[in-house]
């Protein structure tokens, strides 16, 4: 063992090429479950018990079969708009009130700042009756204002904010206000630029986690036309219960978009999360 | 006309404002909406949550004050004391098992130079997915032979089928292997850069010492990374405490409700889900819901103690 997890002997050995295989069969391991979903995806329904792992004659016929009656690419954009909205909205408003408490001196910003923090404390789960109970009296209840409105600011990406609005330079926003810029021109023009990385961080954040939102959705929706992405998988898998390369095929098509966005974003991606994980 | 001097007047007042005064409007002003937002769509319905917490309501009939007769309720209800021990198991199986998982694959990651990207990236690809479409990937492979991968597996080995969802006894650790398995990759990223974020030149001091590579890790390592390993440790107790989207996927249908069979697998969440939205019995679900809040307030309690304690 301590051969293999040795930090400062050699570079080579064969310790460390033992390591190496492990970590990398390890690897593969973890995208089987993947792998196999694509696979199945791909076969045709007289080849689902036969177990090799290649489809003998791939063919898009399930592809062909889930698209074309409509519900999935509906589903689809319903998840991508709500989570384009709701990701726009954060990236707004967590923006500008982190900047607030971040860059403005008045009475009352630790208040708010503690305020908005403390709801960190308090679980999705315990808000979901109340906002069920207020969407129904506001008729919100199946609409797609109803999945989206509990979501369109978060005190997670208002604190992330703050912290990076720290760092920007009182000289920069100084300048600004000499040149005769009003406040919000300052924000959005000269401070919104200077933290463009963690932006993104926020903004890849938001809309992973709308992407794959379930409960609330769940709760909130009954038409079949409103369901997101994973509601519409869920009640696809049910009543296709039998057909696992259509369930697998629809689990690739709600997997896909998020894989495609990594393979493009990777690196900005890894340094979000280790961005958000460390601040958070 | 009145318009522009009603402006006009606006201007003057503004205009006899200090910078400070202006500031102090501006930052309001930026803050209007915002604190509108989380007055009525976070704290509100936490209060709200206590309120119905102690009232019997269907949303039909108004709903009837009970008191505390709702928690009296789970303090007797076996399905509730079922459900708190599943909860505990989720946790306390997941969190050190995917911890300690993360860990050693980062801790050997961080020395790889060799397609390092590329293994991280295979790692970290299942965080990327949605819950609900992987849980129907693993139902698939939990499936009795010929359609399940894992009993096929083990028919080629010759050990006898197992019922994976479908046992009382497995499904709990069936369920909780996707979650795990869709968490890693975060951990070990998240461990990655706390590894990055110890300087060299402690190892350096140490193998200039002659310590061994067991006492590196014990003495330096492990404590240099106390506050990522804190960090991960809430971060993960509280996303297994909250489990839901696996459990829904993978055991709705294998009885009539989901959770099953007979209650094995239902986390708190999936209780106060039913309670809620199959039942309506909203007091009562929100008296679960209190539960789940007190249960997590402890774990960030001991967070901020632990982080005191540095």
């Amino acid at each position: 063992m301590s051969a293999i997890a040795s930090p400062l002997s050699g570079r080579t050995g064969p310790g460390r090429i033992l390591a190496w295989l492990l970590l990398f069969g390890g690897g593969l391991l973890m995208v089987t479950p993947l792998a196999f979903m694509f696979a199945t995806s791909l076969k045709d329904s007289s080849e689902i018990y036969d177990l090799a792992f290649f489809p003998a004659h791939p063919t898009l016929e399930n592809y062909v079969t889930v698209l074309s009656d409509g519900r999935f690419l509906r589903w689809f954009a319903n998840s991508f708009g709500i989570a384009a909205v709701v990701t726009l909205s954060n990236v707004f408003f967590d923006s500008l009130v982190g900047y607030t408490l971040a860059k403005f001196q008045f009475r009352g910003r630790y208040l708010v700042f503690i305020a908005i923090l403390s709801t960190l404390m308090i679980p999705t789960e315990m808000l979901v009756i109340p906002w069920y109970v207020m969407a129904k009296n506001f008729g919100w209840l199946d609409s797609y204002w109803g999945i989206m409105f509990p979501g369109l600011m978060t005190a997670f990406g208002t604190f992330l904010m703050k912290q990076f609005f720290e760092t920007v330079p009182n000289d920069f926003l100084e300048a600004a206000r000499v040149d005769g810029l009003n406040e919000f021109a300052i924000f959005w023009r000269i401070a919104m630029p200077l933290v463009t990385p963690a932006l993104s961080a926020l903004a890849i954040f938001t809309f992973l986690g709308n992407w794959t939102a379930f409960i609330w959705p769940l709760i909130v929706t009954t038409s079949k036309e409103l369901y997101t992405l994973p509601v519409g998988l869920t009640s696809f898998a049910v009543e296709a219960q039998v057909q696992w390369e259509l369930i697998m095929t629809g689990a690739a098509l709600a997997t896909l978009p998020t894989l495609t966005v990594f393979l493009v974003l990777q690196r900005y991606i890894v340094r979000g999360v280790v961005l958000a994980g460390l601040k958070g | 006309m009145s318009l522009t001097r009603h402006n006009d007047a606006q201007g003057r007042l503004w205009q006899g404002l200090s910078l400070r005064q202006k500031q102090v409007v501006w930052a309001w002003a930026f803050l209007a909406v915002p604190i509108l937002f989380y007055g009525l769509i976070r704290f509100y319905p936490t209060v709200e949550a206590f309120v119905i917490s102690t009232t019997r309501w269907n949303l039909m009939t108004p709903p009837a004050f009970v008191g505390l007769a709702n928690f009296e309720r789970l303090l007797t209800d076996p399905v509730f004391w079922k459900v708190f021990a599943n909860t505990f198991l989720y946790l306390v199986i997941g969190t050190p098992l995917s911890l300690i998982l993360s860990f050693v694959i980062a801790y050997h990651l961080d020395r790889v130079r060799f397609m390092h990207g590329f293994i991280r990236a295979l790692y970290f690809l299942p965080f990327l997915t949605t819950a609900a479409a992987m849980a129907w990937v693993w139902r698939w492979f939990y499936q009795p032979v010929p359609i399940g991968l894992f009993n096929n597996l083990l028919a080629g080995l010759g050990i006898p089928q197992q019922p994976f969802l479908r046992s009382t006894t497995q499904a709990l650790p069936a369920v909780l292997a996707p979650a795990i398995w869709a968490g890693l990759g975060f951990q070990v990223v998240i461990f990655l850069a706390g590894l990055r974020a110890i300087p060299t030149t402690y190892y350096e001091a140490a193998r200039i010492d002659g310590l061994p590579d067991l006492a590196i890790l014990r003495r330096i390592t492990l404590p240099l990374l106390k506050p990522t390993i804190i960090f991960l440790v809430v971060f993960s107790s509280i996303g297994f405490l909250r489990i839901f989207d696996q459990v829904y996927n993978m055991t709705s249908q294998t009885s009539s409700d989901p959770g099953g069979p007979l209650n094995a697998t239902k986390p708190l969440v999936l209780m106060i889900y039913q309670t809620a939205f199959s039942s309506f019995e909203m007091g009562y679900a929100a008296a679960q819901t209190v539960v789940l809040f007190l249960v997590l307030l402890c774990v960030s309690l001991l967070q901020l103690r632990l982080l005191r304690d540095r």
